[in-house]
């Protein structure tokens, strides 16, 4: 596994064709194979459909009612196939956009707390 | 199988929040001190292409679809606890942005497929593919071992999410678990061929990048996740 100062190396180079391609392939389904997925009900809402308390979920407001593309689709877009291909591509790229920032934060969160466990052991009085 | 409010009583996506956040911060606790570079890009691209596959509904019998879900992937090419962030991440997109599973269902769609489909299935995984390899190569003990319990994984998720749903009284267990499990082991087909076909790409592509093989640094699950 490549480390991080090495990361950026020539060495490394075949890593990042890798997660490139990666990403091409996770929008290429996003933005062109999700407009022909099925549109059935998934097994949840089949079974809640069967059993009749689909009711219950159609009752109730959404707790969050601020998503800006629901059921993967953007409002603007009349095309439907079109509306779920761009919330695809949006959707892909946040996705990553957010795990990678994650990752970041957890990094930097792990080279915070091995600053600051480091005084204590200079002055000797480590436990 | 993303709960959207409304199916769960508050006892129970409270209890299952709580379970869910604890879980998180014992997950970042875990990978902080070890996450670092190739790992960073690969936890946004694997995110990324687990909201794609999640997307491609696929027709199953009577008239019902299902979708990928991607734990047992992350937490095969991650590690568990980063596997586990991720799928955090892919759920919390699908919650915010695109009203796919409900705010209060969080914790319990979070405990449903990143838990119990995620952490306990990996760790069972990593129970069954010890033996395995050595009878036959790792690397194709890896791939029976993705296939069956990416397929198990769906079926466990699903049937937690079935008891969430009793415990709610939103529907009896006799009616629902039943239901759940039987239209998840066709469903969790799909989850196997999809999660073996990936593995097995990138096993070929970069063997380094898959965690769950050896020669990748191994990450030991060293304790099972705090599922009660």
């Amino acid at each position: 596994m490549a480390n991080s100062k090495k990361l950026f190396s020539k060495k490394n180079v075949g890593v990042w064709i890798f997660l490139g391609v990666a990403l091409v392939v996770a929008v290429l389904l996003g933005v062109f194979v999700s407009p022909f997925a099925s549109s059935r009900p998934d097994g949840l809402e089949r079974v809640a459909e069967d059993k009749g308390f689909i009711k219950k979920a159609e009752d109730t407001e959404p707790a969050w009612k601020h998503s800006p593309m629901p059921d993967y689709t953007v409002k603007s877009v009349k095309n439907e196939k079109v509306s779920t291909a761009l919330s695809g591509f949006i959707g892909v790229l946040l996705t990553a956009a957010v795990g990678v920032a994650l990752a970041l934060g957890i990094m930097g969160l792990g080279i915070l707390s091995k600053k600051k466990k480091t005084p204590p052991e200079s002055t000797g009085n480590a436990p | 199988m993303h709960i959207p409010d409304g199916f769960l009583d508050p006892k129970t996506w409270g209890a299952l929040y709580g379970v869910s956040g604890g879980t998180t911060a014992y997950a970042l606790h875990k990978v902080k001190d070890r996450l670092e570079g190739v790992k960073i890009p690969l936890i946004g691209i694997t995110a990324a292409f687990i909201f794609a596959a999640q997307m491609l509904n696929f027709p199953v019998a009577g008239g019902t679809s299902g979708h990928y879900v991607g734990a047992i992937l992350a937490c095969v090419l991650l590690g568990p606890w980063e596997g586990f962030l991720t799928m955090v991440v892919v759920l919390l997109v699908q919650g915010l942005f695109f009203a796919d599973g409900g705010l209060t269902a969080l914790g319990a769609n979070v405990f449903n497929m990143a838990i119990v489909g995620g952490l306990l299935s990996y760790f069972l995984l990593t129970l069954a593919k010890k033996p395995l390899a050595k009878r036959i190569d790792e690397k194709r003990s890896l791939l029976i071992c993705t296939a069956f319990f990416s397929w198990f994984s769906v079926v466990l998720a699903a049937s937690a999410c079935a008891i969430e749903l009793a415990i709610s009284g939103t529907v009896p267990l006799s009616v629902t678990l039943p239901a759940m499990a039987g239209v998840h082991v066709l469903i969790g087909i799909g989850e196997a061929i999809i999660g073996t076909i990936v593995v097995a790409v990138v096993l070929q592509a970069r063997p380094d990048l898959v965690d769950a093989y050896r020669g990748a640094p191994s990450l030991p699950l060293e304790a099972t996740p705090e599922v009660t």
